[in-house]
Order: structure tokens, then C-alpha cells, then sequence
């Protein structure tokens, strides 16, 4: 019995000594990670695996999701961003052609009134004069290819681009030093009211002659353009410290997300800060000297600011309406 | 002209990093920067491939869409190249390439990165060729001289072939068909919206 089971083990061993060599011809990595599935199965999430240099980043092998990046970046961005300065102004012009410059109804009385202390005006013009700096350099990143490059030729604007990024580098400090300023000086009188109300349901008195609704030390229209100066600053300090400490802020995707936040945002506040350099300077009488020599003449205040005028008077120096007199006894 | 690109035949790559050791010495490449670098996927398991990438100089280049001061060109040959004394150094091309070529000298805060660095398809940059500021910035020009990039043509196993496009593409399946099998031309479809059909 033992010779018999000895002789099929001896038959099986050589059946099987015979088929390995023709089993060891397949190759055993043939059957192998390919490109086609891999990329089908990640969907939009990156090729990866092992490297052996110490950059971990490099360990990336294709981003095809980059390239979403790129379009929204080089085509997007830049058409948005020229959208928004070119269509404000455009606005603007309209504005200024229907309506012309808003004039002070009453006339200059010639009386001054301090509206803004130094304190106020260092901040607004450190806030301003930054921001107008970070807002040129800024679109020069995203427009200036397609604007000023075919002007200066490549070389001129290299190097203009150069120097406005250390400006952009290096101004954002000042820039969120002041912003920190302002919203110190003026939370206090942009809160919400029920003024604001009246104001924004008689169009702040922008559309009719001789309309001028109440309002306190800033009218909903400055509020508005407070709150999205405070808002849209602090959005741009963030996403801009990220990018300048690209380290802190993790890989390329986080880079991209900060890009396209700080540049939208960008956008936006450059089109608000447009309007609002317009109706400081040209598009009103007597506003500019508010944030100039700081003092406003009495009949605009009473106009643009009624309740704030009656604040700062304390309602005894009120030359436009008298008090009423009080019989001596 | 030819239509100069990369392809990895990843079933034949070793992983011996030679074809980035010998760019890093052709082009005598800054510390810190790899313009070509061997990926391996599925690492130990049944089915492992490495692929070397570099840049692999595509149609419609991302960072060209995205480079501010508009510093890519691209030669007549498909090579992706780029000027870098245009270059500011803003870190977009980095964000936008899927290969991870852009690559910067220097990682200080405040955004200062250097000039952007990149596989150049050994073929120098804007500069006179074969003049000493072509060499410093962007390494040897053996385009220039007729020659295909170092990395392809000391390949051991003949995995990484550089060349005309279809060329190589051809040289690509005819291996696919005579071995029956291949892992596909890594990179192809992102960068050149095709791939190599068998």
C-alpha cells in the first residue's frame, strides 16, 4: 500500500516538476497599475506614490485638477477682475453725466465744522493710500498681461511687475495696520439703525435734487462701504498673509483656493473703493474736504449728516434753524 | 518641426534615478530643485510601477495661462521654455502645473521664491545658445546641438524616451503589442489632451 502511494506521489511531483517552468514564462507583473484606470478611479484627487528625494510634494505624480485652476486663474479671474473697475467706472460715468456733480443746495455758509481729528485722517490716508498701491500692483498681476505688457514690451514690464510685488509684499503691513485703525475709530458709528432705513428707502438722496435724508455721523451708504472695507480687508489680510507664508498654509490646493478668495475679493473691494473715491472727490461738493483739512462747511453737514451735525453742536450753535425763543421772564 | 515630448515606458523603469541624477549634472541644478524626479505607485504591492516625470512640455501649458508677466514660450519644437528675467518668482506656474515641475530656489517667507526653475528639455532658455547665460540659467543646450535630452538618452532600460511625438509614441506600441501588455503613456492625456492607443 505504501509502495503504491509512494509511486503516485512520485508521478504527481514529476506532473508538477514538468508545468512550473511553463507557469514561471508568464510574467508576474504583468497584471499592473495602469494610467487609464488609475486616473478613471482618482476622479480629480492626484496620481500619487513613493519618492525618494526628500521633497514630499514631489511625491505627486499628476494633478490633472491643476489645470481647472489654471483656466479659472488665467481666464476667469483676469475677465472678472476687468468686468468689475471697467464696468464701475463706466457706472460712474453715467452717473456723472445724469445726475453732474451733487451740490450743496443751501450754498457754503462758509462756517467749518471738524468731521475727522488727524488720528481719523492718518488712518483713513494710510488705509487709502496703501490700498490704492496693493490694488494697482495687484491687478498688474492679473490684468497687466493683457493691458500694459503690449505697451512697455516684456522686459519693462518684468521688471515693473517685479517691484510691485515687493510694493504689494510689503505694504500689506501698513495696509492691515490702518485697517485695524479704522475699525477701531469708527465700529462705534457704523452700527445698523433704523435711520439707515429712511436712508437706503430715499435712495440716500443720490438720484434727486433737494433730497436729504437724516443721518448721523455716516449715512448707510458709508456704513456699507465701512462694513465691506473691514470685511473684505480682513478677508484680503488673510488669504494675503497665507500666500506670503505659502508654509503655513499647506500645498498647492490650499494655494489655489487662497489665490482665487484674495483675488475675487479684490475685485469686489476695487469696484466699491472706485465708488467711493468718485462720490469723495468729483461726485459731490464739499465732501473732500472731510477727509482733507478734516473740517466740512456747516450747510453740507446739516445736508448729508443732519443728526450728526445736532450731536456735535449739541443743539445750541444750530445757525440754519434757530431755536425757538424763550419768553424772558 | 517635431513635436518634442516624454514618454515613461513605466514597465520597463527600474527606479534607478539615474535619468535624475545626470540632469542634476548636466544642467548643474540649484540645491534643493529636482527637474525630474522617479514616482513610484502602488509601492511593494503586486503591480508596482515607477514612472520618472519632468515637465512634460504640454499643449495649451497651464502655467503659461496662468504666468502674470507672460514669461513661457513655446519653440517651434513643442518645448515649453521660459525667461527668467521676466520671471517674478509669484509661485502661480507651481500651482497650476500637474506635474509639479516649477520649482523655486529659494523657500524664504514674504514670497520670496527666486527665479522659477523647470525641465528646459535640455534646451536652454531666450539666451544665445551655448552662451555662459544660457548655461548658468538654465543649464546645457543639447537641443541645440542635436541632441535629445541627458535623462532619455542614458536611459539603462530605455524606459524614458524622449523625441517627436509620434515617433515615440509608435516606439511605445509597437513594445505594447510584442510584450502584450503596458501600464500607458503616464502624464499623456493631461498634458496633450490624448493618449497612446494600442
Amino acid at each position: 500500500m505504501t509502495h503504491l502511494i509512494a509511486r503516485a506521489f512520485a508521478v504527481f511531483a514529476l506532473v508538477l516538476g514538468l508545468t512550473l517552468p511553463a507557469l514561471a514564462q508568464v510574467n508576474p507583473t504583468q497584471r499592473s497599475v495602469t494610467e487609464e484606470a488609475l486616473i478613471k478611479s482618482l476622479g480629480t484627487a492626484p496620481v500619487s506614490g513613493r519618492i525618494t528625494i526628500p521633497d514630499a510634494n514631489a511625491g505627486f505624480l499628476i494633478k490633472p485638477e491643476n489645470k481647472s485652476w489654471a483656466a479659472l486663474q488665467g481666464q476667469t479671474l483676469h475677465n472678472l477682475s476687468i468686468a468689475a473697475v471697467v464696468g464701475m467706472i463706466v457706472l460712474l460715468a453715467l452717473f456723472y453725466m445724469i445726475r453732474g456733480k451733487i451740490r450743496v443746495d443751501s450754498g457754503l455758509s462758509g462756517r467749518k465744522i471738524l468731521r475727522f481729528t488727524s488720528i481719523e485722517r492718518f488712518a483713513h490716508w494710510t488705509l487709502a493710500s496703501t490700498f490704492i498701491v496693493l490694488a494697482l500692483s495687484g491687478l498688474n498681476v492679473i490684468i497687466g498681461k493683457s493691458v500694459i505688457l503690449p505697451m512697455v514690451g516684456e522686459a519693462a514690464f518684468g521688471t515693473l511687475s517685479a517691484w510691485g510685488k515687493i510694493a504689494h509684499n510689503f505694504l500689506a503691513w501698513p495696509f492691515m495696520v490702518a485697517l485695524v485703525m479704522v475699525a477701531v475709530l469708527w465700529i462705534v458709528h457704523n452700527m445698523p439703525s433704523a435711520v439707515d432705513l429712511q436712508w437706503i428707502k430715499q435712495g440716500g438722496g443720490l438720484l434727486k435734487k433737494g433730497v436729504h435724508p437724516p443721518a448721523k455721523k455716516f449715512n448707510a451708504g458709508q456704513k456699507l462701504i465701512f462694513w465691506a472695507v473691514i470685511a473684505g480687508g480682513a478677508a484680503l489680510s488673510y488669504t494675503g498673509f497665507m500666500l506670503l507664508f505659502p508654509a503655513k498654509a499647506g500645498g498647492p490646493v490650499d494655494w489655489q483656493f487662497y489665490q482665487t478668495v484674495h483675488a475675487l475679493t479684490a475685485a469686489v473691494l476695487s469696484a466699491i473703493i472706485i465708488a467711493h473715491i468718485y462720490i469723495g472727490s468729483i461726485g459731490m461738493e464739499g465732501a473732500f474736504d472731510a477727509m482733507g483739512s478734516g473740517e466740512v462747511d456747516e450747510n453740507w453737514a446739516k445736508e448729508h449728516h443732519s443728526l450728526w451735525v445736532k450731536e456735535v453742536s449739541g443743539g445750541t450753535s444750530t445757525a440754519g434753524a434757530q431755536p425757538r425763543a424763550q419768553p424772558a421772564e | 518641426m517635431a513635436r518634442m515630448k516624454f514618454l515613461c515606458d513605466a514597465d520597463r523603469c527600474i527606479e534607478c534615478n539615474a535619468c535624475v541624477t545626470a540632469c542634476k549634472n548636466e544642467h548643474d541644478v540649484p540645491w534643493g530643485i529636482n527637474r525630474r524626479r522617479v514616482v513610484t505607485i502602488n509601492d511593494g504591492l503586486p503591480g508596482e510601477r515607477s514612472v520618472s516625470m519632468a515637465c512634460m512640455h504640454c499643449t495649451n501649458a497651464p502655467c503659461a495661462s496662468v504666468c502674470p508677466v507672460k514669461c513661457f514660450y513655446t519653440t517651434a519644437d513643442g518645448v515649453v521654455l521660459h525667461n527668467k528675467d521676466t520671471c517674478i518668482g509669484c509661485g502661480y506656474c507651481s500651482y497650476a502645473c500637474p506635474f509639479g515641475a516649477p520649482q523655486y530656489p529659494k523657500t524664504a517667507n514674504f514670497g520670496t521664491r527666486g527665479k522659477m526653475d523647470k525641465c528646459t528639455y535640455c534646451a536652454g532658455g531666450p539666451e544665445a545658445d551655448h552662451s555662459k547665460a544660457e548655461y548658468v540659467k538654465y543649464g546645457a543646450n543639447r537641443l541645440a546641438e542635436g541632441k535629445l535630452p541627458l535623462c532619455a538618452e542614458m536611459c539603462s532600460t530605455k524606459a524614458l524616451l524622449a523625441g517627436d511625438g509620434d515617433i515615440i509614441a509608435e516606439i511605445y506600441k509597437e513594445r505594447v503589442v510584442t510584450r502584450g501588455y503596458g501600464s500607458g503613456a503616464w502624464g499623456w492625456r493631461t498634458a496633450y489632451g490624448q493618449t497612446v492607443t494600442v
